[in-house]
């Protein structure tokens, strides 16, 4: 349904990573792995339009991502990045609310309907409680929830995360990767995101794409593990991956 | 804003009746009085409209411009806009003595001191347009529009210096700011101008809240961030150029209303805070009006004393909150 056929990302003459042949399924949660600066950020930004592609084609639902209009675009991909946006005097529903913005008319009032979609992704996403503080009051965490929250009310069947998990304490990384893990199994979403956090990628995804310079991987956790992809990816002077616990081990010196 | 605007009227440095102000404007003829007649319909009224309007368009520019820089500080006067305008406007006061002939076009007076202000305000939006990426950091903002301001200057300096003594007094006059530059005669062009640039203003309140947000964010909510910014400079640009060329550099103005606004509002919504900024700002600038008018000598002081005083203050408390 989110399909990549021989997509090939990069800026201008410099090709980061060639020819990608994949599909994003919804209903699953899938993760993108590899290491700081191997492209796992252009491959999103080309996926979220913000990068034209150099080579090949994205299609969502049938049809070429190229040729939509933004107003089509952003009701069908939602983003959440990993810029926080500065603002001041917001509330939490009202970013929330910012969220409808491709279905609000001319002066971007809110009907009731769409405030309904409103309190229900606020619900989803756990946030409830937080409706009328200050967005700028917030910790990372609930901004972060906040900004899930807004794309949860944009309702497009996919929704592309980049190091949704980055900045967050240890608990927060795991609920966070638990919400995301819910909404894609409840809401049949394509729900796909950058990470460097591997164990819990490992244990919380549904499919894993690990990026090495030039080439992509895809497969479910166990498959990857037993492949032996996983310890390829990971293994490094004093880290070893241990095939049973899913989880690696890091020697002493 | 409407009480000012009366007063506005009924304030000046000649004593009116107030009886006699309305039947004035009502159409009626005040047959021992004539030249109360004048004063009121050449004078008080389009000096009343100019810095009405003149307020509106400043402080929708100064709302536009901190949400495109996403900067509170950003402003016309600070980003060095209105410097270009004045730029343009030295180089024909001064360097042509306000008449241009380009090949059998000729231009003169007011319509070339526009067409100069505006193209001057456009160069240094296009200049900050391509800096924009380095511009998020408030610190660089300031010290790009303080270099502009200085370029500008020096220029404007070495204009004076070769200029003929009337140009210079000119100048020098007319960037002290006034509200009462604007005759009954070209009142028409001046409110086309800002009124289209503001209704220009109010067609781009929905994308506005979208690019609060950050450009990508924006573009991912489906706006145009593009066409949306292109927009916006035009419209800042037509609006600060105007208000620039028939009523001088009006400092500060627009960078603090927008803040007043929002303190007092409380919320980030365009559809709210444009109006707001646009009705505060009417407000003060009436009010400025009516204290450089207002003092009992009969003389009138230069717009340009009161504006940083306001000004000021605001830009202070915004600088001291950040940390």
């Amino acid at each position: 349904m989110f399909e990549l056929k021989h997509l090939t990302t990069g800026y201008g003459n410099r090709v980061v990573t060639p020819d990608i042949n994949a599909t994003l399924n919804p209903g699953e949660l899938t993760s993108l792995l590899g290491p700081n600066g191997v492209g796992k950020s252009t491959l999103l930004r080309t996926l979220c339009t913000f990068l034209p592609p150099l080579k090949g084609e994205i299609i969502l639902q049938g049809r070429p991502i190229s040729t939509l209009s933004n107003v089509q675009l952003s009701k069908l991909i939602g983003v959440v990045l990993t810029e926080r946006p500065d603002v001041q005097n917001m509330t939490v529903r009202d970013m929330v609310g910012m969220g409808r913005s491709p279905y609000t008319g001319f002066w971007g009032r809110l009907t009731e309907e769409d405030n309904q979609h409103v309190t229900e992704a606020m619900q989803l996403a756990g946030i409830a409680t937080l409706e009328k503080r200050m967005f700028n009051t917030l910790s990372d965490g609930e901004r972060q929830k906040v900004m899930i929250a807004k794309v949860l009310a944009q309702q497009t069947p996919v929704i592309l995360l980049d190091e949704p998990t980055a900045f967050l304490d240890f608990p927060s990384k795991v609920e966070m990767m638990r919400l995301l893990r819910r909404l894609a199994h409840e809401m049949q979403k394509v729900i796909f995101l950058s990470t460097h956090d591997v164990e819990m990628a490992l244990q919380l995804s549904d499919r894993l794409w690990i990026m090495h310079p030039g080439e992509v991987i895809i497969g479910k956790p166990a498959e990857l593990s037993q492949s032996g992809e996983l310890s390829r990816f990971i293994q490094a002077d004093g880290i070893k991956f241990d095939l049973v616990l899913m989880s690696y081990r890091i020697d002493q010196c | 804003m409407l009480l000012l605007a009366v007063a506005n009227l009924l304030w000046g440095s000649l004593n009116i009746p107030v009886a006699n102000v309305v039947q004035i404007l009502l159409g009626g003829q005040i047959e021992e009085h004539p030249q109360w007649m004048y004063i009121i319909r050449e004078s008080r009224f389009p000096q009343m409209l100019t810095a009405l309007l003149c307020g509106m368009s400043l402080s929708s520019c100064g709302l536009m411009l901190q949400t495109l820089f996403r900067n509170p500080l950003a402003g016309p006067s600070i980003l060095g806009i209105d410097a270009g305008a004045n730029l343009g406007v030295a180089l024909v006061m001064l360097l042509f003595g306000g008449t241009v002939t380009l090949g059998s076009l000729s231009m003169g007076g007011y319509l070339l001191v526009i067409v100069a202000a505006m193209l001057g305000a456009l160069c240094i939006m296009l200049l900050l347009l391509l800096l924009s990426s380095f511009l998020r950091n408030q610190v660089m903002l300031l010290i790009t529009g303080v270099i502009i301001s200085y370029v500008t200057g020096s220029v404007i300096s070495l204009l004076n210096y070769s200029a003929t003594e009337e140009g210079v007094h000119n100048y020098i006059v007319w960037g002290m700011g006034n509200f009462s530059g604007v005759s009954l005669d070209r009142l028409p062009l001046y409110c086309v101008l800002l009124v289209s640039g503001l209704l220009g203003a109010v067609l781009l309140v929905k994308p506005l809240d979208a690019i609060l947000l950050g450009e990508r964010y924006a573009s991912n909510l489906g706006v145009n961030v593009h066409r949306t910014r292109n927009w916006l400079l035009l419209c800042t640009g037509l609006l600060t150029a105007t208000t620039t060329a028939f009523c001088g550099p009006i400092s500060f103005l627009g960078l603090a209303v927008p803040h007043i606004a929002r303190m007092t509002l409380r919320t980030s919504r365009h559809r709210l805070l444009l109006p707001g900024s646009m009705l505060m700002g009417a407000c003060l600038t009436l009010l400025c009006n009516l204290l450089c008018t207002m003092p009992s000598s009969g003389s009138i002081i230069p717009v340009n004393v009161l504006t940083p005083l306001i000004g000021a203050p605001v830009i202070l408390y915004v600088i001291l909150k950040k940390h």
